[in-house]
């Protein structure tokens, strides 16, 4: 073989060789366990924290409250969509308390006058009439309305 | 002359012919193609694949789905930072259409157009489409982001270099670029959630239900019910993207 044409093959098996290390040390380990992608990053968003426990987290404390909301308008509501997530109240209930929504700004995120909202799916008040000066809380109990 | 001689001939007009009809045919033994309910079609073959169906007939604007979403995943409170949003569709007596979307829907709506004026309005909550045949993932130029067997589009936080292209890629918006984090970030569909067997936070907390995400692959689950019984659409579906976010009751002019 020609001198030039064994430089020129050295020279290829060398950067072919330095290709596949950069490669291998490049390549995240989990890479192509699923797919075109690292597959331990799938796991790490599995693994993030779950923030909103959901209802049977409540029952065991508050059963009376939960019993009374399933009787009434409310009973489809999460206690949470209200009261705030509550994964920090399930670990230490004394010290963090949720929160308990009583203004009218609230109530009316739901059942304000608006004709966008569908009438079947909401019960709708003029807000701006119907006792302004009061609180809805006052006279309509959030877990039974 | 000469030229356009030769173009009329006879041989050029039987070869033409000839070509035209022989393309007609083959292409007309393809299988047609259907936007709307492709992305429906059985994928994941070891698991779930999962589809979202929102019934806008039952969407009451209060906003939790986003509230939640922020909480849940720990989104910034900045008012334009969304993995889900609501916004209000109106459109005017005059034919002329306002959507609008404060602070995401998370604070509610207050009806911005006089009653008089309005010929209909309507809410519709948006999240990520999680496509099939995501234009976000294949834009991606260093492969940060995927879809997964599941059929769910993540992005891995510590690959993505921030160039911002997918943002601009996905037709539906859905994306945003975290101010703190410095990557782009997505709904997730509650990953999280979902592989510990929960709902997704918007979905558990909805108050009418209106949104639901499940098994295609499972024609019992609610999802597979709502395409089969319910008039649904997907958004843009001419761009192909393979959405599996089905609407029941979408108007034509949701974009």
């Amino acid at each position: 073989m020609p001198l030039h044409l064994k430089r020129l093959l050295l020279t290829g098996i060398v950067i072919i060789s330095l290709f596949l290390l950069l490669k291998h040390a490049l390549t995240p380990e989990s890479f192509g366990q699923y797919g075109h992608y690292r597959g331990n990053s799938m796991n790490e968003i599995a693994a993030l924290p779950i923030h909103f426990v959901g209802n049977n987290s409540c029952v065991s404390c508050h059963d009376t409250i939960v019993s009374m909301k399933s009787e009434g308008y409310h009973s489809d509501l999460s206690c949470e969509g209200c009261h705030g997530a509550g994964y920090k109240h399930v670990g230490d209930p004394k010290m963090e308390q949720l929160i308990k929504p009583d203004s009218r700004e609230f109530c009316a995120k739901c059942h304000d006058i608006n004709l966008a909202r569908p009438e079947k799916a909401v019960t709708q008040k003029e807000l701006k009439e119907h006792h302004s000066d009061q609180k809805c809380v006052k006279c309509h109990n959030p877990h039974q309305p | 002359m000469t030229e356009q001689k030769t173009s009329l001939s006879r041989r050029n007009f039987l070869r033409n012919a000839g070509v035209t009809a022989g393309t007609l045919v083959i292409t007309s033994t393809l299988p047609s193609f259907n936007a709307v309910l492709y992305a429906a079609v059985k994928r994941n073959t070891k698991g779930p694949w999962f589809g979202i169906a929102i019934d806008i007939e039952k969407c009451i604007g209060c906003g939790t789905c986003a509230k939640t979403c922020k909480i849940e995943n720990d989104v910034p409170q900045e008012p334009f930072f969304f993995r889900s949003w609501v916004e209000q569709y109106t459109i005017r007596k005059d034919g002329s259409l306002k959507v609008e979307s404060p602070n995401g829907g998370i604070d509610g709506f207050k009806q911005s157009v006089p009653a008089e004026e309005i010929e209909k309005t309507f809410f519709v909550p948006k999240m990520c489409n999680h496509c099939s045949k995501s234009p976000c993932v294949q834009v991606c130029p260093v492969g940060a982001t995927y879809e997964t067997e599941e059929g769910i589009v993540l992005v891995d936080e510590k690959y993505c270099i921030g160039c911002k292209y997918c943002i601009q890629a996905c037709p539906y918006g859905c994306r945003y670029f975290h101010p703190d984090k410095h990557v782009v970030d997505k709904c997730t569909l509650c990953f999280h959630r979902v592989k510990k067997g929960l709902n997704p936070a918007c979905m558990d907390n909805c108050p009418t239900k209106a949104r639901i995400s499940g098994d295609l692959n499972d024609p019992a689950s609610e999802v597979s019910k709502f395409i089969r019984t319910k008039n649904v659409y997907v958004l843009k579906p001419h761009l192909n993207t393979g959405s599996k976010l089905y609407y029941n009751a979408l108007n034509q002019e949701v974009r």
